[in-house]
């Protein structure tokens, strides 16, 4: 098979697992304003933003409630009008408790003044354009929520001439960036065209899964250039994307920059485009709620900050007991410990489980099929033995560092090994060792 | 507020292949190879097979149970193990011959060095090498006729295997005429049916091909060591003197046993692509050696139990290409 996917310029090992989309048709229904939000001041790769706001302040939809911290960094804005009721350690669904700001609404939409159409934008330069994007707090929509400034502004000694719109969403399960490409398919393209404009990149490939045939379909019909690449996970994951559509290897360590590619998400474009068209920050996005836990799985338009219970009430709550609370996929999501959790701009989708995943782990028996399905050719079941073993030295001479933890090794593991824990595992003890 | 939920590591989905599934997969596969082991040499068979997996499974219990360790021989490794052992003995060894063998290859090839993926070598290979050692008549003469043909699958030759006639042809008669009827089209046909005389699991070819194919295709089974392995046999039939064609090489013999069901063997076989390429051809290399200028007239167990000595070594020295690493060919430059 790997002989036959490299002809076929596709990346090499990947697996299928069963996609159970059952909300490719659903449409975006937009959840009502909760009555609270609790507003993390760190949902980005990065430093967190520092607080600009104090308990009693008064807000609006897009008031600016932290400011950016360095570079790498976003500000974040208030999602909902109210009254800000404190600055307190919260769940979190990333760092498990974190700093966060709660708002209560007073049931109205008041928004920001400055938030109106800007008709003019196209007039706007290259670096008004990056600034309004970090401004508006932008970052990656796909999961990692990396910054999307600073991947719009690569170093001059590496020029960009392709930049590929991900449109994937290899992810089982979850549907938001399909149903967004079929709603907002406009505002996405002019979101597209913007960054390749920003990245002065002589091509714009979209890369669709054909599971989502239907949206390809409809940038096609736009004219623009649309590769229909094999449903197989991880298709989206930004190395194996470029791999298949280009057929360029990102160099072990490298940025996509380096073979001249930059790859933003579907999501990101389109925020990315409402916040230069019409200054509206990032105060919400779409997500999935689906899983066999709860009523009626829905795309949704969420605020930032809402809190998961709040969606499940909307999704007509729980069928059953509830196991577990997943954000993101099934296959990289995190499970949560609690319902208070809020959605941050990363999360792409809540799956609600009524089973856990029993994880009693066996003895390796060596089936290779880790090493078969790895699409970073690295070999899992040697890297997890050695940081078993607290032998980090050897796990980083085996790669451990090229890990992008999509969870094809463990999905395969027939020994049930829970092999992306220890290879995140022995990731952080390499960082911390070498620091 | 007050639920609890289980909060464990991504992935939250798993494929459906696990150890114990794959087990009883790779027995049913080799399900048809014995029952018409059992047409061929009688309810014998069964006995032996029973016997051996019996004891296969009782030692790993006991073994596991003096260890102070979980007992696990519901996952199906024992049973295999025990099965293969059967496959490898001549179906006229006395009864007690499996039991012992077994209790050698669970106690010591197997949970003396921990259990289900932490021997070194197949325990079932093991099993044979030390009954090989120990009572060499039994292992090299107790045969049987099958029910449909003879031992040598030529008529008129009722006391060797096709392999140990092609090594002493002399000792049979004209050589040149013994050769020209082991090459023969009608000798080869009841080769590759399994018409002829041998260990229990390893006669019919065909039906061992038919289950190692299904394993295969499910991804039980690796391709990449059977192909090596049947490929460098036939490169090594053509290129060095043997008096035996191809056809008789590949299917004589315990070849696609061992090839398909022993070689591929999860824990004793390299985990690399290019680690399995090349254990499968030096399987096929040692065995090819072995019966051309070895003593035994057949190698196929011993070349794998050589080659799963050298699986770590091969492991460390073929370590897969990370994506994105700089090869010289590709020229991939920064």
């Amino acid at each position: 098979m790997a002989i036959l996917d490299s002809m076929l310029k596709g990346f090499v090992g990947g697996v299928h697992p069963p996609e159970n989309k059952i909300t490719e048709h659903g449409g975006i229904e937009t959840a009502p304003i909760p009555k609270k939000v609790y507003i993390p001041f760190s949902q980005h790769t990065g430093k967190p933003a520092c607080p600009l706001v104090q308990k009693d302040d008064v807000v609006k939809i897009g008031t600016k409630i932290g400011e950016s911290e360095g570079y790498i960094s976003v500000p974040v804005h208030a999602s909902i009008s109210g009254k800000v009721t404190g600055l307190i350690s919260h769940p979190h669904p990333v760092l498990g408790c974190s700093l966060c700001c709660i708002i209560e609404s007073n049931g109205g939409e008041e928004w920001e003044q400055s938030i109106t159409e800007n008709a003019d934008y196209e007039t706007l330069s290259k670096e008004d354009l990056v600034n309004a994007i970090k401004e508006a707090g932008i970052v990656g929509l796909g999961g990692a929520a990396f910054p999307t400034h600073v991947k719009l502004s690569p170093p001059s000694d590496k020029p960009i001439d392709t930049l590929i719109v991900n449109g994937c969403e290899c992810e089982p399960m979850l549907t938001a960036d399909h149903q967004l490409m079929l709603e907002q398919a406009e505002d996405i393209i002019k979101g597209a065209r913007m960054f390749q404009k920003i990245l002065e990149a002589q091509h714009l490939i979209f890369g669709i899964e054909d599971n989502k045939k239907d949206a390809a379909k409809i940038f096609r019909r736009e004219g623009l250039e649309v590769r229909v690449l094999k449903t197989k996970y991880p298709q989206g994951a930004e190395k194996q994307l470029i791999k298949a559509i280009l057929d360029r290897e990102v160099p072990r360590g490298g940025l996509p920059m380096d073979v001249g590619c930059v790859v933003q998400n579907v999501g990101t474009c389109y925020a990315a485009f409402q916040a230069v068209a019409f200054n509206k920050p990032l105060i919400d996005r779409v997500m999935t709620v689906t899983g066999d836990g709860i009523k009626t799985p829905k795309n949704v338009l969420v605020r930032i900050g809402t809190p998961v219970i709040d969606l499940i009430q909307f999704c007509g709550g729980y069928t059953g007991k509830p196991k577990m609370i997943i954000f993101g996929g099934p296959m990289m999501g995190i499970a949560q410990y609690s319902e208070a959790v809020p959605v941050i701009k990363g999360t792409s989708g809540i799956i609600i489980s009524t089973q856990a995943w029993d994880t009693e782990e066996g003895p390796c028996v060596r089936c290779a099929h880790c090493v078969d399905v790895c699409p970073m050719g690295l070999m899992p079941c040697e890297i997890y033995k050695f940081v078993q073993n607290k032998n980090f030295d050897k796990a980083k001479e085996y790669g451990v560092l090229d890990c992008i933890e999509c969870g094809c090794c463990a999905y395969d593991c027939t020994a049930r090994i829970p092999l992306v824990h220890y290879l995140k595992y022995g990731k952080n003890e390499v960082w911390r060792l070498s620091k | 507020m007050n639920e609890l939920f289980v909060v464990s590591a991504s992935p939250h989905v798993r494929g459906k292949m696990n150890i114990d599934l794959a087990m009883r997969l790779v027995i049913i596969a080799l399900v048809p190879a014995l029952s018409y082991s059992v047409f061929l040499f009688g309810i014998r068979v069964l006995i032996i097979t029973a016997i051996s997996i019996g004891a296969s499974v009782a030692c790993e219990a006991l073994m596991q149970k003096m260890l102070g360790k979980k007992i696990t021989v519901t996952d199906g490794s024992a049973v295999l193990t025990g099965l293969l052992l059967a496959f490898n003995l001549p179906p006229a060894v006395p009864l007690w011959l499996p039991a012992i063998g077994s209790a050698f290859a669970i106690i010591f090839a197997k949970q003396l060095f921990g259990g289900l993926g932490y021997n070194f070598i197949n325990p079932a290979l093991a099993g044979r090498a030390f009954l090989m050692a120990s009572w060499p008549l039994f292992m090299t003469k107790a045969w049987l006729a099958p029910a449909n043909g003879t031992l040598s699958g030529i008529d008129g030759i009722t006391s060797a295997t096709p392999l140990s006639l092609l090594k002493n042809a002399a000792n049979y008669g004209d050589p040149s005429i013994i050769v020209r009827q082991l090459n023969d089209f009608d000798t080869i046909k009841n080769i590759f049916f399994g018409n002829i005389g041998g260990c229990i699991g390893e006669t019919s070819a065909l039906l061992l091909l038919i289950g190692g194919l299904f394993l295969i295709i499910i991804r039980v089974v690796d391709y990449r060591i059977v192909v090596g392995y049947l490929v460098s046999v036939a490169v090594l039939v053509f290129v060095l003197p043997t008096k035996g064609t191809l056809m008789f090489h590949l299917f004589s013999g315990g070849l696609f046993l061992g090839a398909f069901f022993m070689a591929t063997d999860w824990v004793t076989s390299p985990v690399t692509h290019k680690g399995r390429w090349i254990f499968g051809a030096g399987c096929g290399i040692l065995t090819i050696i072995i019966r051309i200028w070895g003593g035994y007239p057949e190698g196929v167990s011993y070349s794998i139990l050589l080659m799963n000595v050298f699986t770590p070594l091969i492991d460390s020295l073929t370590k897969e290409r990370v994506f994105g690493e700089l090869s010289k060919k590709k020229g991939v430059k920064k």
